[in-house]
C-alpha cells in the first residue's frame, strides 16, 4: 500500500514520540513501579528472613497499626513526624520566606548572602548530621561552649541525650541544612512579581507588614504550593538526620524515633534486634506511601486553589 | 609528586602482574575453588595468612576471601542465599541472628561425624550456633566476647588505687578519682546499645548465675528484687560516668578513655584492641564486675560472636567442610587469639598477650550476656527493652522498679515462663 507523504510524516512523528517515551516508561516500570508493587505484595506474606512464607492477608497491616508490640512504636514515631512537619513548616519554610524577603530588598552584601544561605543545601546530609552531632556534644561541642562563653551556662545541656530537646535539635539541624532551598524558591517567586504592583502599593502608603501580608504572600502562592508539598513528603520520609544523629533506635528511648527508622529496623533489623521482618516492614512502607500520596495530593489541590494568575 | 605517581603505578602494575601469576599458578594446581564471605574487612591480612596455612595442608583447595560492610552483610548474604547462591563457607553471627539464616535451611548441619573438631568447643559456645527448633549446630564458633571493666593502670597507680572487688570499693574508688578531678568512668548512654553493655559489665556479679537459672526456669522474672536492686546500684554509680553522660555517645566515650582522660570503661573486651590501636601507650587492665558483698562469686557476662558455616546448597561441601574443620583446630584458635587479640573459644589454645590471658581467666567464671543470649529471638527483643529502659532510668525519667517492670512486660508478651 502506498503511503502518502502526510501519513509518512505522522508515522515518523509517532515513532519519534514512541522513541522518546518508551525508554522512560520501561525504566520507570522496571525501577519504580515494579518495586513499589512488589513491596505491596510482600506485605501480604509472612517472612522468615528473606524467604517468603505463607500468605497471611492483612495480618501484617493489622500488627503495624494495632498490634501490641508494633503499634505503640509506629504511632509514637508518627507523632514525631507530625511534630517535625509543623516545626519545619514554621522554621524552615517560614524562615525561608523571611530570608527571601530580606534578600529581595537587596541589602548590602546580598549577593554574598544569597550564595551563603544556599551552601548548606549542597552538603551531604551525612556530613551535616555528623557536624551537628559534634556541635551538640555536651562537653566539648560548639553550642555549649558558646553558651558558657556568653554566660548562659544554665541553658547548656546534653542536647541529644535529653528527651526534652533531642527531637528539637534534630529539627534545627535539618532546618539549618535546608533553609536555603525555600529561601531560593521564595526569592525567585518574589522576583516574578511585577514591580509596578509593589510600587503602586508603596505609593498608596502601605506598611511593610501589609505589603508582605496582602501582596507578597498571596502572589508567591505557587512557590508555597511546591514548598509545602515537598516539605510534607520530606517530613514523613525523614530518615537521614535522625539516623546519623540519634541512631537507628531513635535515642534517647524513642524520643527521636520517626517512621523511616521504624521501617528500617523492622525490615532489616538492627544490631540489638536481629529480627528481620520483611512482611511488617513492607506493610509499614506501603502505609507510609499511601498516606503520603493521599495527603500530599489533597494538600496540593487545596494549595493550588489559592494561587492567583497574573 | 609525579615521581611518586609513577612509582605507585609501577608498583601497582607489578602487583597486578604478580597477582595474575599467582592466580594462574593457583588455578593450575587447585581442583576446588571455595568462596568465603565475611564482614571482617579489617581482618583480611589474618585470613589471607590462614588460608595460606590451610593450603599447605590441602594444596588441592583454594579459598577466596570476600568481605562486605557489616551493616549490609546480613542483607546481602540472605539475598544471595534466598536466590540459591552465596559462598561455600560463610561467617555467620550467633543466636537470634543465626536463626534468620539457619531456619530456612540455608546452612549445613554440623555434627561430630562431619566435623569431629566440634569436641574442641565448650557447650555454651556450640549453643550459640545451635538452632533452637532442631537442636543442631550450624557453625563453628570463632570468638568469645566478655563484658567487664577495662581500667587505666597508670591512673589507678597514680591515685593509689587497686582494682575494686566489692561494690562499695568501686564507689569509694570512683569518689577518690572524682575528688582528684579524674572522670571515673568514660561511659555515656546516648548510644542505645551502650546501655546493655554497661549493665552486663557492671552488674553481672550482683545478679549472679542463680538469677539467670531462675529466669530460664521461670522461677523469677525481671521484676525480681535482685534485678531491681542491681538497677538501682547502676543508677547510683552513674553519677561517676562521663560528665553529661546522657548526651555522650559511644564514639565520644571511647575517645575519652583512649586519650587517658578517664580511669575506667565498662564494656566489651573487644574494646581493648581498639583502645590500644588508638593509643599504644595505654597500660590497661581488666576486672570482673564487683560483688555486692564480699565472698560472692565474681562474674563477667559472656557471649559468642558468631561462627563459620557451610552453605547447604554448595556443590563443594567436602572441601568446605575441610576448611571449616581447619578453622576449628586449636592451632587456628591460637593464631586467631594472638593475631586479632580476640579470644577464641577453642579449648587448649596458647595465649601470648598477658591482657588477653587475663580476659580468658575471667571468662572461666561467667554468666550469659543475658538479653542477647536468651531474648533476641522475638519482638520486642530483650536487648531493645533493656537499652531504652536503662537509658530512661539513668536519665532520671523512671525508677528502677518502673524500668524492670517495663522490661518484664515486653518480654512477657512472648516468653511463656513469664506468663504464669
Amino acid at each position: 500500500m502506498p503511503v502518502s507523504p502526510k501519513q509518512a510524516r505522522t508515522l515518523k512523528h509517532r515513532s519519534w514520540v514512541a522513541f522518546l517515551v518508551l525508554p522512560p516508561i520501561v525504566f520507570m516500570s522496571l525501577f519504580v513501579v515494579y518495586p513499589i508493587l512488589s513491596a505491596f505484595a510482600y506485605a501480604f506474606y509472612e517472612w522468615r528472613g528473606l524467604a517468603r512464607g505463607e500468605f497471611v492477608g492483612l495480618a501484617n497491616f493489622r500488627e503495624v497499626l494495632f498490634g501490641a508490640t508494633m503499634a505503640p512504636v509506629v504511632w509514637n514515631a508518627f507523632s514525631h513526624n507530625v511534630q517535625t512537619l509543623i516545626a519545619l513548616m514554621i522554621i524552615q519554610n517560614g524562615g525561608g520566606f523571611l530570608l527571601a524577603w530580606l534578600l529581595y530588598k537587596e541589602p548590602f552584601g546580598f549577593r554574598f548572602h544569597r550564595v551563603a544561605v544556599f551552601v548548606p543545601v549542597v552538603l551531604s546530609t551525612i556530613i551535616v548530621g555528623f557536624l551537628w552531632k559534634l556541635f551538640l556534644n555536651p562537653n566539648f561541642g560548639l553550642v555549649n561552649q558558646a553558651l558558657l562563653a556568653v554566660g548562659l551556662d544554665f541553658l547548656a545541656r546534653p542536647w541529644l541525650g535529653d528527651s526534652a530537646t533531642a527531637l528539637g535539635a534534630l529539627i534545627l539541624a535539618n532546618a539549618w541544612h535546608f533553609i536555603g532551598f525555600p529561601t531560593l524558591v521564595y526569592l525567585a517567586g518574589m522576583q516574578r512579581i511585577p514591580s509596578d504592583i509593589i510600587e503602586a502599593a508603596r505609593l498608596d502608603g502601605t506598611s511593610e507588614w501589609q505589603l508582605l501580608k496582602t501582596i507578597i504572600w498571596p502572589l508567591v502562592a505557587p512557590s508555597t504550593t511546591i514548598l509545602f508539598t515537598l516539605l510534607f513528603i520530606g517530613a514523613f520520609n525523614w530518615f537521614e538526620i535522625p539516623y546519623v544523629m540519634a541512631g537507628l533506635d531513635g535515642s534517647p528511648y524513642g524520643n527521636t524515633d520517626v517512621l523511616g527508622l521504624v521501617f528500617y529496623r523492622t525490615a532489616f533489623g538492627n544490631q540489638s534486634a536481629s529480627i528481620q521482618n520483611f512482611g511488617q516492614g513492607s506493610a509499614l512502607a506501603t502505609l507510609i506511601f499511601l498516606f503520603i500520596v493521599v495527603f500530599a495530593s489533597m494538600l496540593t489541590l487545596w494549595l493550588r486553589r489559592r494561587e492567583i494568575q497574573f | 609528586m609525579r615521581e611518586l605517581t609513577m612509582k605507585l603505578t609501577r608498583r601497582m602494575m607489578m602487583g597486578a602482574a604478580m597477582g595474575g601469576y599467582l592466580l594462574s599458578a593457583g588455578a593450575a594446581m587447585a581442583k576446588t575453588d571455595l568462596t568465603f564471605w565475611s564482614w571482617r574487612q579489617e581482618d583480611r591480612a589474618f585470613y589471607t595468612d590462614m588460608i595460606k596455612k590451610f593450603q599447605e595442608k590441602e594444596p588441592e583447595i583454594s579459598v577466596k576471601f570476600e568481605t562486605y560492610a557489616p551493616e549490609n552483610y546480613q542483607t546481602i548474604l540472605s539475598t544471595a542465599l534466598a536466590a540459591g547462591r552465596g559462598p561455600d563457607v560463610i561467617q555467620v553471627r550467633a543466636y537470634g541472628n543465626l536463626e534468620t539464616i539457619a531456619t530456612p535451611g540455608y546452612l549445613l548441619a554440623l555434627d561430630k561425624q562431619n566435623v569431629p573438631e566440634l569436641a574442641n568447643f565448650p557447650e555454651a559456645a556450640l549453643a550459640a550456633e545451635t538452632l533452637r527448633s532442631d537442636g543442631k549446630v550450624y557453625a563453628v564458633p570463632f570468638a568469645t566476647q566478655t563484658m567487664l571493666v577495662i581500667y587505666n593502670k597508670k591512673i589507678f597507680a597514680d591515685a593509689g588505687l587497686k582494682p575494686p572487688e566489692t561494690w562499695d570499693e568501686l564507689i569509694a574508688a570512683s569518689q577518690a578519682l572524682k575528688a582528684k578531678n579524674i572522670t571515673p568512668f568514660a561511659n555515656g548512654t546516648a548510644t542505645a546499645w551502650q546501655n546493655e553493655t554497661i549493665v552486663a559489665a557492671l552488674l553481672s556479679s550482683m545478679l549472679g548465675k542463680q538469677f539467670e537459672e531462675d529466669i530460664a526456669s521461670g522461677k523469677a522474672n525481671f521484676t525480681d528484687p535482685r534485678y531491681v536492686n542491681a538497677l538501682s546500684k547502676l543508677k547510683d554509680i552513674s553519677q561517676y560516668f562521663s560528665p553529661n553522660f546522657i548526651g555522650v555517645d559511644y564514639a565520644s566515650s571511647q575517645q575519652l578513655f583512649a586519650a587517658g582522660r578517664a580511669a575506667m570503661f565498662a564494656g566489651g573486651s573487644f574494646e581493648v584492641a581498639n583502645f590500644k590501636a588508638q593509643n599504644p601507650g595505654l597500660d590497661l587492665g581488666v576486672f570482673a564486675s564487683p560483688v555486692g558483698k564480699a565472698g560472692d562469686e565474681r562474674l563477667i557476662a559472656r557471649y559468642y560472636d558468631g561462627g563459620y558455616a557451610v552453605n547447604a546448597k554448595s556443590e563443594k561441601k567436602d572441601a568446605a567442610l575441610k576448611f571449616v574443620r581447619f578453622l576449628a583446630t586449636p592451632e587456628y584458635g591460637t593464631t586467631f587469639t594472638n593475631a586479632l587479640k580476640n579470644l577464641s573459644p577453642i579449648k587448649g589454645i596458647k595465649i601470648e598477650d598477658p591482657l588477653t590471658q587475663d580476659v580468658a581467666k575471667l571468662a572461666d567464671n561467667s554468666m550469659s550476656y543475658l538479653m542477647l543470649v536468651r531474648f533476641r529471638y522475638q519482638e520486642p527483643s530483650g536487648s531493645v527493652l533493656l537499652q531504652s529502659n536503662v537509658q530512661k532510668l539513668l536519665a532520671g525519667q523512671q525508677t528502677p522498679e518502673q524500668a524492670a517492670a517495663e522490661i518484664n512486660k515486653g518480654i512477657a508478651t512472648y516468653y511463656k515462663p513469664f506468663q504464669k
